[in-house]
């Protein structure tokens, strides 16, 4: 269902990137690079306005005329962003907030793991199975 | 449960273990100190990930210094923090009547030099919980008297 799936740090530079079709990743590079402001802006924004009720989901951050960019922010400012089809319209957002919630709690576990450095690229197989099994269903 | 005296007597052996390594070159007190501490920065940072995973995202400082108070103490050391004060300006005064790591130690002034080993590696837990929510931070540790 999701075509591409990123994780950014903190100082945003990614920390893992992976799309499905692997012929154009270049272009989804660049999406989740532009919607990188998208996610700033609304948690800059969460302060003032009452919109956010201190929630991590942050919903669908724009829509291109194929695909579906969505957001999701930690509490230790790492971004999870995740493009999906626009023809896959079965897509709820029920869906997406469980995949996200996947998401973290795989990250969570890469964290822990004491061979792993926070801010180097993420390389557990654990992981990369996770974010398979997200991305299968589409082929 | 066991679990609480597991964790005390890891601490323990953990301390001792660092400060004899050390024994062989230099026996610098400073550095076993910084390693202890270095450790507990790696364990918080992984700590506060798990523990942030559902709480609700944190509005500004306070609100992280009262989350690290309350939840995460008391994941920790079971208790809450008895005492927080702050002057607004960036200090904070973390206060614990009756730390569950130095409990087990002889009441007096006879061990309070030794103290500062023991509280090294929750130093580096509160740092390093707060470098992963974003905030640099310098934490030292003082005690007062034993038990404490």
């Amino acid at each position: 269902m999701a075509v591409c799936v990123a994780v950014i740090a903190k100082e945003n530079y990614p920390l893992y990137i992976r799309s499905i079709p692997t012929e154009n990743e270049l272009k989804f590079h660049y999406m989740v690079h532009t919607s990188l402001d998208v996610v700033d802006e609304k948690i800059s924004a969460m302060g003032k306005a009452l919109v956010d009720q201190r929630e991590l989901y942050l919903g669908l951050l724009y829509p291109t005329e194929d695909y579906k960019v969505y957001g999701y922010v930690t509490n230790s400012k790492v971004k999870f962003v995740m493009v999906v089809d626009s023809s896959n319209t079965a897509l709820r957002d029920n869906e997406i907030r469980s995949m996200f919630r996947k998401l973290h709690n795989s990250y969570t576990d890469v964290m822990c793991n004491p061979f792993y450095n926070p801010g180097d690229r993420i390389q557990s197989r654990a992981f990369d199975g996770m974010v398979t099994s997200m991305m299968i269903q589409v082929c | 449960m066991a679990d609480e005296a597991l964790f005390l007597l890891l601490h323990n052996e953990m301390v001792s273990g660092v400060y004899k390594s050390a024994e062989q070159g230099e026996v610098e007190n400073g550095r076993c100190i910084t390693k202890l501490e270095n450790m507990g920065f790696r364990v918080g940072q992984g700590l506060i990930e798990r523990f942030t995973k559902d709480t609700a995202r944190f509005k500004d400082e306070l609100d992280i210094m009262k989350f690290i108070c309350k939840d995460f103490w008391t994941t920790v050391f079971k208790k809450q923090i008895d005492n927080l004060r702050t002057n607004h300006q960036g200090i904070y005064v973390l206060q614990d009547n009756k730390f569950r790591l130095l409990t087990q130690m002889s009441a007096g002034k006879q061990y309070l030099e030794h103290a500062s080993k023991y509280l090294a590696f929750t130093c580096g837990l509160i740092r390093g919980g707060l470098s992963n929510l974003g905030i640099k931070s310098i934490v030292t540790a003082e005690v007062s008297s034993m038990p404490a």
